[in-house]
């Protein structure tokens, strides 16, 4: 038994947990929040620079050939950072789309590019209200050209190509990559402004369908995605934790650290117990991304789960336990509770991977 | 990561396997074994017998000394060899605390001629010990027990009474910690011994509980006395002695209790809710997605610790949160199924109710699950102080002559 990471793949966490509090302070995330920047492009050409982005991609095609398991412990880092930058959906969705579903050409043509920041990815799926299903695309991609309109798009103001979830010519749902140069879009206000959201109309442009379409391919983005994205929650509700522990020893209220209070006590240790519950999940996400494992799409809904609980649980609780100054907006806790919910809802919120889990334990049950 | 034994875990791993398939039988389909209302005597017969064979063949004792017929092994393999016991009907209940906690307080403290005469016979099960902590003033406030022990010539005269004893009634000895000196402050008038429990004036009274079940015990003490060569540690430092006690406690990596997640989907496939399975109800759906999320959490976490324990390094408090989740999610669990049955919920009898009764048994036993051992508040308050570091509690009774502090129910 060795469910840990290996002492490299800590000694690369400690190393981007240094780099990201030295150089994604608060104040660049606020940056993005207060509308100065649509991200914190500086930061994210060192990160390209560092191989985090291609951490997971193949070293033949322009990655870092680390594996899932560093892509995971890096994943855990920008969410501690509150990130402002578009690594989910460039890493974890655009590259592992065409990783999972492209052919060999259209990897050679896009990874590389992806890898090294030259080219910013989105996952171009919502089309308003709704969580993801078949019935609810209607983009359509007749004669190789996408009509419709997508949003909220994370990155979709900034991103260099969108992987489009659009119904294709045989009727089916797939994903095709479309080129964002000359597309209609505008940015959105949404609750977390510390990243661009976007809509994007598509009026008959060009695209490429990668593989051969059926929502199976988009689900299984959505599934591999759910792990990498449960870092971000793990590491964004470590930090609240942290936040609200250091706070608890030193406010004094009554003549006595309110750390020292049980109501305090017992609010933190439900956040610490919410939070190594999604751990244990989220290492075991790891290993299934790594090994690809039989039951990869279940370890993905449970974690996600555990890790959406965990990091909501823990940034409300946060601002709780930080009373007054807890909601303005000069205290950083409101940036975990945007984040918290931002993450909370890309890629399908909590009801939708609860039934999806439940689905999985019945085919599970079944065979 | 992987979740391979390494070579010589897995060696053992097999000859763990090799014995308990020779001498028990594997645990068939998906029917509970219930832990039984009380030991009677001849479950306690099928204890000891049990436990003689497992001595005889070197799998009790896995981390003790060689010297008490142990074999230094690293803690991993104690895991190793519970998971795959696990498998198999094995006579449970007698001896999980005299060697888990006893003996071990006992190893630490004891003189050498006193290791030599008890703990052999703990191993192998010829003699049951039990810890006699609680009192009725003295719960979550261990420290707050008020039996007294008074210094007579070479002997100790214990007074008082002890209670939440587990086995009492069916043990040769045990270890206890009483007040010495009451006008010292709470923590400092404390002493440590052991006794044997067929001791003169000692009385066991088994507590019934609200699920029927006797697991439990009150001890009355009256003039016992106890030679002064019974002493573990210091006169005074018998709050220092119970920390070891208490510290084998977290060893003990909890296993799933039953009804579990899978017990539920199960339940909900034969169940119905609006002339449908209950299975295909969204509430329903969610509680199970929920439930199962935090079933395998406990799961990984315990991988985790297993990791650590193979890499030779010692559990801490943060092995509380296994009984602090398990203990509601199976009150939840237990409560949520029955709901499913509608009134016939209520209904005992294993013919008219489902899954062999074990969502009605746990809806009673459940509440002591969250009480024994650790209150969930308790849990709480070491995770929030031991792991995450936050300062104690603000005491009235610090420093104040353990005689002047309030205690129990006024």
């Amino acid at each position: 038994m060795n469910f840990d990471f290996s002492d490299d793949l800590k000694q690369l966490r400690d190393q981007a947990r240094r780099f990201l509090a030295e150089q994604c302070t608060p104040a660049v995330v606020r940056r993005s929040l207060d509308g100065q920047e649509t991200h914190a492009a500086a930061l994210w050409r060192e990160i390209a620079q560092m191989g985090w982005i291609g951490a997971a991609i193949p070293e033949e095609f322009g990655g870092a050939g680390l594996g899932y398991e560093g892509l995971c412990v890096l994943a855990e880092e920008m969410g501690r950072a509150v990130a402002p930058v578009p690594f989910g959906s460039t890493a974890y969705l655009a590259a592992e789309a065409i990783l999972t579903a492209g052919s060999d050409a259209q990897r050679r043509e896009y990874l590389p590019k992806l890898a090294d920041g030259s080219l910013i990815g989105c996952f171009a799926l919502s089309e308003g209200n709704g969580n993801p299903e078949p019935s609810a695309i209607h983009a359509r991609v007749v004669g190789g050209r996408l009509t419709g309109s997508k949003w909220p798009v994370a990155d979709g103001g900034i991103a260099d190509i969108a992987i489009v979830v659009a119904i294709d010519e045989h009727r089916q749902p797939g994903l095709f990559v479309a080129d964002l140069k000359d597309v209609r879009r505008h940015d959105l206000q949404t609750l977390d402004p510390s990243r661009n959201h976007a809509r994007l109309d598509f009026d008959g442009l060009p695209v490429q369908q990668l593989g051969s379409g059926g929502w199976g391919a988009v689900q299984r983005v959505l599934d591999r995605s759910a792990i990498l994205f449960a870092f971000e929650q793990v590491g964004g509700a470590d930090a609240c934790l942290q936040m609200a522990k250091d706070y608890a020893q030193e406010r004094y209220a009554f003549g006595r650290p309110i750390g020292s209070f049980q109501a305090i006590k017992h609010k933190l240790a439900d956040m610490y117990v919410a939070l190594e519950l999604a751990r244990s999940n989220a290492y075991y996400g790891a290993w299934a991304l790594s090994e690809d494992a039989t039951d990869l799409s279940l370890a993905a809904a449970t974690v996600r789960v555990s890790a959406t609980e965990a990091f909501h649980l823990a940034s409300k609780e946060n601002i709780q336990t930080h009373g007054g100054i807890g909601f303005t907006w000069a205290v950083d806790c409101h940036l975990f509770y945007r984040r918290s919910k931002q993450l909370g809802l890309m890629i399908g919120s909590a009801p939708f991977w609860k039934n999806r889990l439940v689905d999985l334990l019945e085919t599970r049950n079944a065979a | 990561m992987d979740f391979n034994d390494t070579k010589e875990e897995a060696a053992f791993r097999a000859e763990a396997r090799a014995f308990l398939s020779a001498n028990a039988e594997l645990k068939a389909g998906s029917r509970p074994v219930l832990r039984q209302s009380g030991v009677d005597a001849a479950a306690v017969k099928r204890c000891k017998e049990w436990q003689a064979k497992k001595a005889d063949a070197g799998f009790a004792g896995l981390t003790w000394p060689k010297r008490f017929g142990g074999k230094e092994a690293s803690p991993i393999l104690q895991v190793i060899y519970n998971q795959e016991e696990d498998d198999f009907v094995v006579p449970r209940g007698l001896y999980e605390i005299g060697l888990g906690m006893c003996i071990p307080t006992m190893m630490a403290y004891a003189q050498p001629e006193q290791l030599d005469r008890y703990v052999r016979p703990a191993l192998r099960g010829e003699e049951v010990w039990c810890q006699l902590f609680s009192e009725p003033a003295g719960g979550s406030d261990l420290a707050a027990l008020r039996t007294r022990a008074v210094r007579d010539g070479g002997d100790w005269v214990i007074n008082g009474q002890k209670i939440w004893t587990s086995g009492a009634h069916l043990s040769d000895f045990g270890i206890i910690v009483v007040r010495t000196d009451p006008d010292k402050p709470k923590h400092e008038g404390l002493t440590f011994f052991f006794l044997d429990m067929k001791s003169p004036g000692i009385e066991v009274r088994p507590i019934h509980q609200m699920s029927g079940a006797s697991h439990f015990n009150e001890v009355f003490f009256t003039d016992v006395r106890v030679p002064d060569a019974q002493r573990l540690g210091a006169v005074g430092q018998g709050w220092k002695v119970s920390l070891t006690t208490l510290m084998n406690e977290r060893l003990a990596v909890g296993d799933v209790q039953r009804p579990d997640v899978d017990d539920l989907v199960e339940l909900s496939r034969k169940m119905r809710i609006d002339g449908k399975p209950a299975l295909q109800n969204g509430a329903v759906r969610e509680k199970i997605a929920e439930w199962h999320a935090r079933s395998q959490g406990l799961k990984f976490t315990r991988f985790r610790t297993m990791t650590a324990l193979s890499k030779g390094e010692t559990p801490g408090p943060e092995n509380s949160i296994h009984k602090l989740v398990n203990a509601s999610k199976l009150q939840d669990i237990a409560s949520y199924g029955l709901d499913l049955m509608g009134n016939n919920g209520l209904v005992l009898d294993e013919d008219l109710t489902e899954a062999y009764g074990m969502f009605q048994a746990a809806l009673l036993s459940s509440p002591s699950a969250r009480i024994a051992g650790g209150s969930d508040e308790i849990l709480r308050n070491i995770i929030a102080e031991r792991v995450l570091g936050m300062p104690s509690d603000i005491r009235v009774d610090k420093g104040v002559p353990f005689n002047k502090v309030p205690t129990g129910k006024r």
